[in-house]
């Protein structure tokens, strides 16, 4: 099934200077009764974002500062997406309006879950990361390009590269979808599934 | 004179892993494929959508299993409708779901039904050398039986529902070893939470963690699933302990054979699931058992643990101090005398016939404490049956502890059962995230027996000094 396209962009950074950010803080457990993909952007982050009455917004956190409104870079830091194999985590973010998160490292599951709602991940060194941190403090107004081709964020005129799974990048660049992918390949399967009937 | 050309040393994990190759190539991920794919109300119900709009059907519903765990009440179940309308529509939507594709569903009449990762060894079909997947990331849980078992998220679900596969790209290795004797009153639980604290909750991402030594190969298998679940909580992709005399004896009586040379061809393919012993891993972690203490989680992720005599930290950095804040607790201060409100014995980690004669061995006799309220939740129908049928039941009800239905219940807190905001709870669970049990509530991660005492004391002691019961 083909998928949107991803388009490199510009944007600013919504910081989110904290560590292990696990799926339960990006959306938490009660929400994850739906039976589609929508509606989950509302309740990202709620706890972080919200009053103990659920609606009121956290003045302090970043999300909620007018300077970053509308910012579709997360710009988290280590470990980001830890615990739960919730994919509502990607479909959550996505919904809120990020398209890409530069972080110093992910979550194994929630790198794949990204990967296939087509929501980037942009690894950088924690110094890069802990630097533009303090850079978005001073000037939350500064924006980055985001070039998928190239591995790069450009930062202050700066070039940052990021590392990226050439089969993903192209899933992601040309819209394409892992499981229309993997069909294509049925007599592999086929032909696995006959040399192993024993054993299956 | 000609050596024979030695092949390649392999872990246990690419062994299986190189069985289940469907296609490999240079620039493009492996297609591996997978034997048993389990999947549950929660994380199920957009991926069959997916299908549905593809226009494809489940490939191997013969090879995939279903039940209800996550947001099923457990209590008062039966009556329809539910409280809660949205957790009523995801398991009628499970149901439709395996009726219309063939799909075996242990649903709430089936004295199968349970927790996913506790219900696939009851079955008998968690075995060495499989592939196993769920929409779930404690699905390392399986890895205690040599197979390879990792969760995936839901589009990962749908995938394997259309192909039967997943593409992946190989781990790295790393073997931890427990060498020595476990000292009395400590449990598989603090093994995990003791590798968790030294190898980090970020320390295992990219690797499958092999567990082995003389500590390991003390274990039941109960106690091994409980360290294979709690991989993930290092980040680890999955955890794994090779096969044994003590898998073998557990398996054979759950496997059905049509006769003996199966039974013997299949129990000696298992003992083959095993790393060859010149095999290198990419890290070794090396913890001797006899100084694992009872261990207790002080803060907000299963890393931030501490031995029961020990101190939560003083100071530090901002997410210690984030942590204590939460938690409510004070640099510098022993966990041992912590009080609690609320003690849970249950969930993916530590709802098993073992861990509930543990906990009833403590409770015996006994009530719990004043203001305590204490869920026992048992991880299937069948743990259930079991413990009923030794009675241990009606221990925990003399104690004043709640004895629900099997499912997740208060470790994931989706199904009403929860913590109130500020209160504590002793926890066997696997996770003590903020919000985890209930919003605002505050987890300490501990073994079975330990919570047990907990419930007791009404605060958190030291099980090593209550040894006469254990």
């Amino acid at each position: 099934m083909a998928k949107e396209k991803f388009q490199n962009f510009t944007s600013r950074l919504a910081p989110l200077r904290m560590d292990n950010v696990d799926t339960d803080q990006i959306i938490p457990a009660r929400y994850l009764k739906a039976t589609d993909k929508k509606g989950f952007g509302e309740h990202l982050f709620q706890d972080l974002r919200f009053e103990e009455d659920g609606t009121t917004p956290k003045p302090d956190f970043p999300l909620n500062k007018p300077e970053f409104k509308g910012a579709q870079i997360l710009l988290a830091r280590e470990n980001f997406g830890c615990g739960s194999s919730r994919e509502h985590a990607p479909w959550a973010l996505l919904g809120y309006g990020f398209k890409a998160i530069i972080a110093a490292s992910f979550a194994d599951i929630f790198r794949n879950n990204s990967s296939k709602n087509g929501l980037l991940l942009i690894e950088l060194p924690y110094q890069d990361v802990d630097m533009m941190h303090g850079d978005v403090l001073e000037d939350p107004s500064k924006e980055a390009s985001v070039n998928l081709e190239a591995q790069t964020v450009t930062w202050k005129g700066q070039q940052y590269t990021f590392p990226n799974n050439p089969f993903m990048k192209k899933m992601l660049l040309e819209g394409l979808d892992d499981i229309g992918y993997t069909l294509s390949f049925g007599n592999d399967i086929d032909e696995y599934e006959k040399k192993m009937s024993d054993r299956i | 004179m000609k050596t024979k050309p030695k092949t390649k040393a392999k872990t246990l994990y690419e062994k299986i892993w190189d069985a289940h190759v469907v296609r490999d190539s240079k620039d493009e991920p492996t297609i591996l494929y997978i034997d048993l794919h389990m999947i549950h109300e929660v994380t199920s119900p957009q991926a069959f959508t997916g299908l549905e709009t593809r226009g494809i059907t489940v490939r191997r519903p013969d090879q995939t299993i279903a039940t209800m765990d996550h947001s099923v009440p457990s209590t008062g179940r039966k009556s329809f409708p539910w409280l809660d309308a949205l957790a009523q529509k995801q398991v009628e939507m499970l149901a439709t779901n395996c009726k219309k594709y063939g799909i075996t569903l242990h649903d709430l009449d089936s004295a199968h039904q349970g927790i996913v990762h506790v219900i696939g060894p009851e079955l008998g079909i968690t075995r060495p050398g499989r592939t196993i997947v769920c929409g779930d990331s404690h699905t390392s849980t399986h890895g205690a039986f040599g197979a390879l078992a990792f969760g995936i998220g839901t589009s990962e679900v749908e995938h394997v529902l259309a192909t039967q596969c997943l593409l992946q790209q190989k781990t790295k290795n790393m073997a931890i070893t427990i060498n020595g004797t476990l000292k009395p009153g400590v449990f598989s639980k603090d093994i995990i939470l003791r590798i968790i604290n030294e190898i980090g909750i970020g320390g295992g991402t990219g690797y499958t963690l092999e567990y082995r030594g003389s500590a390991i190969r003390a274990l039941s298998m109960e106690a091994r699933m409980t360290i294979c679940n709690m991989s993930i909580e290092a980040g680890a992709r999955a955890g794994i302990i090779a096969p044994d005399e003590t898998t073998i004896e557990y398996l054979s009586k759950r496997v059905k054979f049509e006769n003996n040379t199966e039974r013997e061809q299949t129990i000696k393919g298992w003992r083959e699931w095993a790393s060859d012993e010149d095999a290198t891993f990419d890290r070794e972690v090396v913890i001797d058992a006899d100084s694992i203490e009872p261990m207790v989680t002080w803060g907000t992720n299963p890393g931030m643990s501490v031995g029961i005599t020990g101190v939560v930290p003083n100071g530090g950095n901002e997410e210690i101090a984030g942590a204590l804040e939460y938690m409510g607790l004070t640099g510098g201060q022993k966990m041992q005398g912590q009080p609690v409100d609320y003690v849970f014995i249950g969930s993916c980690t530590n709802s098993r016939i073992e861990d509930l004669r543990i906990a009833a061995r403590i409770m015996k006799n006994k009530k719990i404490a004043k203001g305590i309220t204490a869920f026992v939740v048992p991880g299937s129908q069948e743990v259930k049956k079991v413990a009923e049928a030794e009675k241990l039941h009606e221990v925990f009800l003399a104690a004043g502890c709640e004895w629900r239905e099997p499912g997740c219940s208060m470790c994931i807190a989706m199904n009403g059962d929860m913590v109130p905001a500020g209160k504590y709870c002793a926890s066997t669970s696997n996770r003590n995230f903020i919000g985890r049990q209930g919003k605002g509530a505050r987890t300490f991660l501990m073994s079975p027996a330990m919570a047990a005492l907990a419930a007791i004391e009404g605060r958190i002691e030291d099980i090593r000094a209550h040894l006469e019961n254990v």
